[in-house]
């Protein structure tokens, strides 16, 4: 960790940048989800980095994870906020905005300037709470696809992401494959497991056990802040590794010495707690239970990818990180396996990394390798004159 | 433009290949031999490669790479998927030799197969002579680190073919820089076959 802290600072950003919003499905044209649920007028927030070219072939659309938002790099203006992919976005970097012109758009359902459950009702003139539409990966993508229209986008060069943001580039090759140039899941999976499942049910039932909760119309008290912190909590240890967990904390305590109470005595129960009740000021629980579930509806199994005798001119790097246990490579290998089938041009990577699921958002430095040659090969092709034979 | 740091199987697979073709190389390492077929002959060619350093490397070439065991990458494509499936200087290292190149022919018009030859008169030499395991310009392992479990000689895979009703359509012998035609099986360091299925 303290590696990249110190990469943050020597590295160029792009420095400040503005959350911009794009509205559509205005009344009469309303947005229908694949629950068959409308909804309209629907806005989702986004940010756009470098500069998109006259033929707008240089445009990179990166999805966020479950909890992301679109402010994937840079800073707002007065505030230290760096994005969540800054380490990988910006000049020279992975995603060099000096080429590229990089979008990143907060998900429908989500709570950080989109469309969400905690947005207000037109209609009743209240938040939505559970009058919310069940969405899906795939509704996000097509949310999305309005936006990219609305840029003038043909073709994206690339769609990236991590874990529900690989979900995303997954779905985006399945519903618009002529639409997407290349793409770029990371430590994610064709379809949510049981474990998977399970794991998101424990959440969301612990933010719905909380009383506080009321049936999802909290808005008018408050977060149902217990539930929504254990939830978080449940989160985190399984985007560590046993590994991460043992360099980070060991069982160092908090006090040098046991409370013989309930306290946080370790500082890997202080971590989880600093992390949960951090969450709760920044995360609608709500948009938790509608996303998680939209995740574990993420299904592209066996001809939903591809189907059968198709062939797709989308160009495939997989990543996978060894100590995921959350997302782990066996998923992403089932992902090859298939693209294979289907004789896609696919490159699988399988990183080393002691981070675990978090390995996405931290290792920086060979995921940079990958993603700046893959990217120049798909932007440039080979560029070589002189050559006829060795 | 010749470049002269290609060995020399390399450039024997290299004029082998058709413009165009499909390939898939079996161990490519860091796509020494994939990168200027994809450059001068404008080959769609995809890699399988267990080394993660060697996968940067390719993908820093433009290459597309599997990070993937040999043994196990090729049950997933469908057959002939490829004009050539490249088996170069990592047979040796394959366990289950006979599977690899029944699926290879499986997916490939051609299979392409380059290997050490143990029978070496240098290895014949040193273990007659010095009751020593050869080590060779081919085989330049000690044998407690090396990554070969295979050992063969020409012989060993022409009888090898021959018995798997595996057509050899052409055959390349080297020595240290150049060519081989005389008795392969006592003077070439390494062979290329080119095998197929076909009639």
């Amino acid at each position: 960790m303290k590696k990249i802290k110190s990469e943050k600072i020597n590295t160029p950003s792009v420095g400040v940048v503005e959350t911009q919003h794009y509205t559509f499905a205005e009344p009469g044209r309303e947005h229908q989800f694949k629950s068959r649920e409308t909804l309209g007028p629907v806005t989702l927030a986004y940010e756009t980095y470098g500069k998109l070219n006259r033929d707008k072939t240089n445009a990179i659309l990166v999805l966020h994870a479950l909890s992301g938002d679109a402010h994937a790099a840079g800073v707002h203006a007065g505030q230290n906020d760096s994005g969540w992919w800054d380490d990988m976005i910006g000049p020279g970097k992975a995603f060099d905005t000096n080429r590229y012109f990089v979008v990143c758009s907060n998900v429908v359902g989500g709570c950080k300037g989109s469309t969400g459950p905690s947005s207000i009702n037109p209609a009743t003139g209240k938040p939505y709470a559970l009058d919310f539409p069940f969405i899906t990966v795939a509704d996000m993508v097509d949310c999305q696809r309005r936006l990219i229209d609305y840029f003038g986008i043909d073709k994206l060069l690339c769609v990236a992401g991590g874990s529900m943001g690989g979900m995303q580039v997954l779905q985006w090759v399945a519903s618009y494959p002529e639409r997407v140039k290349s793409a770029i899941p990371i430590a994610t999976t064709l379809k949510h497991s049981p474990q998977q499942i399970a794991f998101n049910e424990v959440i969301r039932q612990s933010i719905m056990a909380d009383p506080a909760w009321c049936e999802g119309n909290y808005y008018a008290y408050g977060q149902p802040e217990k539930g929504l912190s254990v939830a978080r909590m449940i989160g985190h240890i399984t985007f560590m590794s046993d590994q991460s967990m043992e360099e980070k904390f060991s069982r160092r305590l908090k006090n040098d010495k046991f409370s013989f109470g309930f306290d946080a005595d370790f500082e890997v129960e202080g971590y989880l707690r600093y992390r949960g009740a951090n969450f709760v000021k920044r995360f609608d629980a709500n948009s938790y239970l509608y996303i998680t579930k939209a995740m574990d509806y993420f299904d592209l199994s066996g001809d939903k990818l591809i189907p059968h005798g198709k062939v797709i001119p989308t160009r495939i790097m997989v990543i996978s990180f060894k100590t995921d246990w959350l997302y782990p490579s066996h998923q992403s290998q089932e992902i090859v396996r298939l693209l294979k089938r289907r004789l896609v041009d696919t490159t699988y990577c399988e990183l080393t990394s002691t981070y675990g699921h978090d390995a996405f958002l931290i290792e920086v430095e060979e995921q940079t390798t990958l993603i700046k040659y893959f990217l120049d090969k798909t932007y440039n092709g080979y560029l070589v004159a002189g050559h006829d034979g060795i | 433009m010749m470049e002269s740091n290609i060995t020399l199987d390399h450039r024997i697979i290299y004029s082998i290949i058709e413009p165009d073709s499909r390939v898939l190389d079996l161990g490519c390492g860091e796509g020494e031999l994939l990168y200027p077929l994809v450059r001068d002959k404008r080959v769609r060619a995809q890699g399988i490669e267990l080394n993660d350093k060697a996968i940067q490397e390719c993908v820093k070439k433009g290459l597309s790479v599997f990070h993937d065991d040999i043994e196990s990458s090729l049950r997933e494509f469908p057959d002939r998927s490829f004009d050539y499936v490249i088996l170069n200087q990592s047979m040796q290292e394959v366990k289950k030799v006979d599977c690899v190149i029944r699926e290879a022919l499986r997916i490939g018009g051609k299979v392409i197969v380059g290997f050490p030859n143990f029978a070496y008169i240098q290895s014949r030499l040193m273990l007659f002579f010095r009751g020593r395991a050869p080590i060779t310009g081919s085989l330049p392992y000690l044998w407690y680190d090396t990554p070969n479990v295979r050992f063969l000689s020409i012989t060993d895979f022409k009888n090898f073919c021959k018995g798997k009703n595996i057509r050899m359509v052409a055959s390349y012998y080297m020595g240290e820089k150049k060519l081989v035609r005389f008795w392969p099986n006592l003077f070439a360091l390494n062979a290329v076959f080119v095998l197929t299925n076909n009639p």
